[in-house]
């Protein structure tokens, strides 16, 4: 781990300086964390009255339960189609603004602002436009031909959430490409202009493969933005229907916790999602850490 | 640009104008369903330009609430969104800079063990683990208090690691100047690193202020009492109703209102925001 | 909660009324009741606070029944619950296994000296939430159950006789047929509340067992049986007409799709809780008519009784004696034959007591409006028999969602009727089990 040469010492002052976030940490995070490891090894009735430990029990059921795969499933193909939406767009976009000399601000400006709406609020603006009574998108589809049904169609459901998901995302990746592009050196793009290369094979050649460390770091952060913070947006719009279609795991430990009150297996789904989570704070960790010290 | 080409250009005009067109979108249909009345949604169709209704359904929403649906005011509940949000921001910048200060500038015994421990928090956000972590609010008695709907949010070690990243840069012979001046750690804190962080500060304020700002899981459990419901959480309130259709004009005219503060923010700060996020976020 | 709701009140009412700021005990209720229903449940509590001023009620609006329950438990374990709750019917197997957290409503009227009588309900209420000795453990509040709805305006555009509603399901098959084909809507018919009104209602109408042991009313420790032939058949001609453009979902839970549906006229035919009439008639301007719910003519024993639906306000452990006094105090005036008869006459719920009934009788509110009385004839047609005086399972809560995401899978087209009952079944007992381990 990094540090500086030179240090200035103190028996006393680094403890006080990190004290108020290392309490803050241990006792909302650690502490939470900890009832979550031993939650998932008991059983309890909804209020609290009776409790019995169970060991792996709720794991195994976990593990066995239908439901909890396809949950996995479903987060697999939510993450990687919000993925590939919004960071498809957002280089669209960028590679675009990237041309542009005098408008370039005004158009940044006009795709930056979606990052600061809330992703309920994403999900509840979606929603609304395919609302099936009043949404103009319903309509629109309805003309063309295509009878729009999220409550019933598993696939409709997850386009909405999709398309709510990535429709605020692409901001954020839209601002990390234009930087990416704008710090790929023109002399490497005019060396191959005059070496013959088209505009749509110089993007192939040189540019994407130069994009590449802003591409896997956006990977990451956009996995670990659908998996957690779409939570809201989901919430919002399907609530994780039709028939779990759109439940995501965290949606799960949610709603088999607060709705459904079986605290021992939502427990015990936190654990596991905290293992996951730890895998990707690692690999984004390690990224992190090479990306400074280049 | 490398050539001139028209088309390329013409083409990626219209990829921008098309881009732009579906971010605002769903802004514009929110926006023009606050302007109408509740008969206009029942009629099953949805004007597409902006009706008559505009003042009376932000009055409505703002000043009396839409109580049938459980909507306190909107003015109360964005107060509470602001205090939120800024209790977060400055709570979250504080601790964060002095934990990142110790544990660049320092070497003491545990230093590798907190740092993990911070570090642990990087990527975890409180949706993962809400039912313990709602337990312990409840056990110190946080529901329903502000203290409650912020502090929770604090315990996330982002800002810690973008400060960590950042004192990391700064040059080593400034430390080194300060202690041949005789210069005292705190010293230096106050007089180099925190004017050198002064871009970071603000930028993190951008990104915290939208982070704490937009909460929605997180208040809707905690609170249960009217005084402390947030916008964010609210508008969901507003547009879950038994037995009848929502109240569309309400629920968009919310939700436009929600947005406004955080986007003001971006809009405004684009500059630094931009600086922060891309240059030092993760 | 009740700190900060204490202080909060004692801060408001001291800019209006600041005479009457310390002496009251504070009360709290937690409820459900949104929309139309909501403001008039605020009527009651303003009515409640103003004929008397030893108590003051607050009533606070928490979403729907599902998030209501889930609500109050959870400050329930962090010692925040309000002194009243009002718990949907399928909640009630949770809240009766859960007595050292419920203060049973017949010893807390004992205990503070309030006259209650629970033979004064009907006994299809009444015997709903009682327990095996007979002791009533909360206290009816709105109940009702699905009936049919129509829109006249349609039915004579579409050439049938809008004073004759569908009475069978081959009925409902022709007319909405007829409907859809002639163009006077786009759809037959929708409903709410697919689990309460198309499988446990459709199962107690065709008098099928929904479970075992009476349906959960002998032992906890019950299985579901809903995949029997007559629900399977129902639940696949519902497949079948949603295919043929005859009924359109209306969503999970609640549906709350269905209603906007009706009221658009996109849908000519809406079943759903005869409380939803107090909505139909706010959002609609076109002729109402009224039914019973439809039934399979060839079914033996069809049509036997409709079970209810709706709430009951439980009082939960927890709070000081006053103010358990000011519950009991304002669950002897809930209950009053004026306070249901205006009630039931408002938004459609039954008229819990007799004597509310026969109030809205006195006061000529059935001759008033034809079609009122439908949801009383329907739950009272013959003496309810074991699959049909109603349901209690643990758990069920959760059941509920279980058969909203079956008929969804269903619908979908990934499973057969069949299947997605027999799935159903399977995943409610698992559900029912633990529940079952949880208590036991």
């Amino acid at each position: 781990m990094q540090t500086k040469r030179t240090t200035f010492r103190s028996y006393w002052l680094p403890y006080l300086l990190i004290a108020p976030q290392l309490a803050i940490t241990l006792i909302f995070f650690i502490w939470p964390a900890g009832q979550a490891v031993r939650q998932s090894f008991l059983q309890e009735d909804p209020f609290g009255l009776s409790t019995k430990f169970v060991g792996l029990k709720n794991y195994v059921k976990l593990f066995h339960s239908a439901e909890y795969l396809a949950s996995f499933e479903t987060t697999v193909i939510f993450t990687l189609c919000t993925a590939t939406l919004s960071m498809g767009l957002a280089l669209l976009f960028a590679v675009a603004v990237d041309r542009m000399i005098r408008t370039s601000s005004a158009y940044t400006t006009f795709m930056v602002w979606p990052y600061a709406v809330a992703p309920a609020i994403a999900g509840v603006l979606w929603w609304f436009m395919f609302n099936p009574s009043v949404g103009v998108l319903t309509y629109a589809l309805d003309v063309m031909g295509y009878d729009w049904n999220h409550r019933l169609s598993g696939t409709d459901a997850m386009i909405l959430v999709v398309l709510a998901s990535s429709w605020k995302q692409i901001s954020y990746n839209f601002l990390f490409f234009v930087a990416g592009l704008q710090s790929i050196p023109q002399s490497l793009r005019e060396a191959a202009a005059i070496d013959g290369a088209g505009p749509v094979k110089r993007f192939f050649t040189v540019v994407f493969p130069l994009l590449s460390p802003t591409t896997f770091f956006l990977l990451v952060v956009n996995i670990n933005y659908t998996m957690f913070d779409t939570f809201s947006t989901i919430d919002a719009s399907t609530a994780g229907g039709p028939g779990q279609a759109t439940t995501i795991l965290v949606y799960k430990v949610y709603e088999d916790g607060y709705k459904g009150l079986n605290l021992g297996s939502s427990a015990a789904q936190s654990v596991i999602l905290m293992g996951i989570v730890m895998v990707l704070t690692f690999i984004q960790f390690r990224f992190i850490e090479r990306r400074v010290q280049y | 640009m490398v050539e001139n080409r028209p088309f390329l250009t013409f083409l990626a005009h219209l990829v921008l104008i098309l881009g732009v067109a579906f971010v605002a979108l769903p802004v514009w249909i929110a926006f023009v369903a606050s302007t109408h009345d509740q008969a206009t949604f029942l009629g099953g169709t949805m004007p597409l330009w902006p009706g008559s209704n505009m003042w009376e359904t932000y009055r409505t929403i703002l000043v009396d609430g839409v109580q049938s649906s459980g909507a306190p005011p909107l003015t109360m509940m964005m107060k509470n969104s602001l205090l939120m949000a800024l209790i977060i921001t400055f709570g979250k910048i504080a601790i964060s800079i002095l934990s990142a200060f110790a544990i660049v500038y320092f070497r003491f015994p545990f230093r590798v063990l907190a740092f993990w421990i911070i570090f642990v928090t990087l990527m975890l956000p409180v949706e993962v683990r809400i039912m313990p972590t709602f337990k312990v609010v409840a056990d110190l008695g946080l529901l329903n208090s502000y203290a409650g709907l912020s502090i929770p949010l604090i315990a996330s070690a982002t800002a810690t690691f973008l400060f960590r990243q950042f004192f990391l840069t700064i040059p080593e012979e400034l430390v080194e100047a300060a202690r041949i001046d005789g210069a005292g750690p705190m010293k230096f804190f106050r007089d180099m690193v925190l004017p050198l962080s002064q871009t970071n500060i603000a930028a993190l304020f951008v990104i915290l202020f939208i982070y704490g700002w937009n909460q929605y899981l997180w208040p809707m459990l905690i609170t249960t009492d009217e005084k402390f419901y947030t916008v964010v959480m609210g508008i969901k309130r507003m547009s879950d109703v038994a037995d009848s259709d929502p109240q569309w004009n309400f629920v968009m005219g919310s939700a436009m209102l929600a947005m406004l503060p955080p986007v003001l923010v971006v809009v405004f700060m684009q500059r630094l925001f931009v600086k922060g996020l891309v240059e030092q976020e993760k | 909660m009740q700190r900060s709701l204490i202080a909060g009140l004692a801060l408001t009412s001291a800019l209006v009324a600041p005479l009457a700021a310390s002496a009251q005990t504070e009360v709290t209720w937690w409820h459900a009741m949104g929309g139309a229903l909501g403001e008039k449940v605020d009527e009651i509590v303003a009515g409640y606070n103003a004929s008397q001023d030893q108590y003051h009620l607050t009533a606070v609006y928490k979403g729907s029944y599902t998030e209501t329950m889930t609500a109050a438990i959870a400050a329930f374990r962090a010692g925040e619950q309000p002194d009243l709750v009002q718990v949907f019917e399928v909640g009630t197997g949770t809240m009766m296994a859960a007595e050292g957290a419920v203060y049973p409503v017949y010893k807390l009227m004992e205990d503070h000296g309030q006259n209650f009588d629970p033979s004064v309900y009907l006994p299809a209420v009444a015997g709903y939430y009682t327990n095996t000795d007979g002791k009533m453990l909360s206290m009816p509040f709105n109940s009702s159950t699905p009936i049919l709805y129509y829109n006249k305006d349609i039915f004579e555009a579409a050439g049938l006789d809008p004073e004759v509603a569908p009475e069978t399901w081959a009925d409902m098959e022709a007319f909405t047929q007829q409907i859809v084909d002639s163009g006077a809507a786009t759809c037959g018919f929708t409903t709410g509340w697919i689990s309460w009104a198309q499988l446990e209602n459709l199962s107690a109408w065709h008098n099928q067992p929904i479970g075992t042991n009476e349906n959960g009313f002998g032992s906890i420790d019950s299985k579901l049986t809903v995949n029997g032939p007559v629900q399977v058949r129902h639940w696949e001609n519902l497949a079948k007409w949603q295919e043929a453009g005859l009924f359109k979902y209306g969503g999970p839970g609640g549906g709350a799709d269905a209603a906007p549906a009706f009221y658009s006229g996109e849908c000519a035919i809406y079943m759903n809780s005869s409380a939803s009439r107090a909505g139909v008639l706010a959002n609609t301007d076109f002729d109402l008519g009224l039914g019973m719910l439809p039934y399979y003519a060839d079914v033996e024993g069809a049509p036997q009784n409709s079970i209810i639906g709706g709430a009951t306000l439980w009082t939960l452990t927890g709070a000081s004696d006053a103010e358990y006094e000011g519950v009991a105090d304002f669950l002897t005036y809930l209950s009053s034959a004026e306070v249901q008869a205006d009630w039931h006459q408002f938004t459609g719920y039954l008229p819990i007591t007799t004597a509310a009934y026969e109030l809205s009788k006195e006061q000529g509110y059935y001759d008033e409006n034809p079609g009122a009385d439908i949801a009383i004839k329907q739950v009272n047609l013959n003496e309810p028999t074991a699959n049909s005086k109603g349901l209690r399972f643990g758990n069920y809560v959760q059941i509920r969602g279980v058969i909203d995401e079956e008929f969804e899978a269903l619908l979908s087209g990934s499973k057969t009727a069949q299947d997605a009952l027999d799935d159903l079944v399977e995943r409610g007992n698992s559900l029912i089990e633990e529940f079952v381990e949880a208590n036991g």
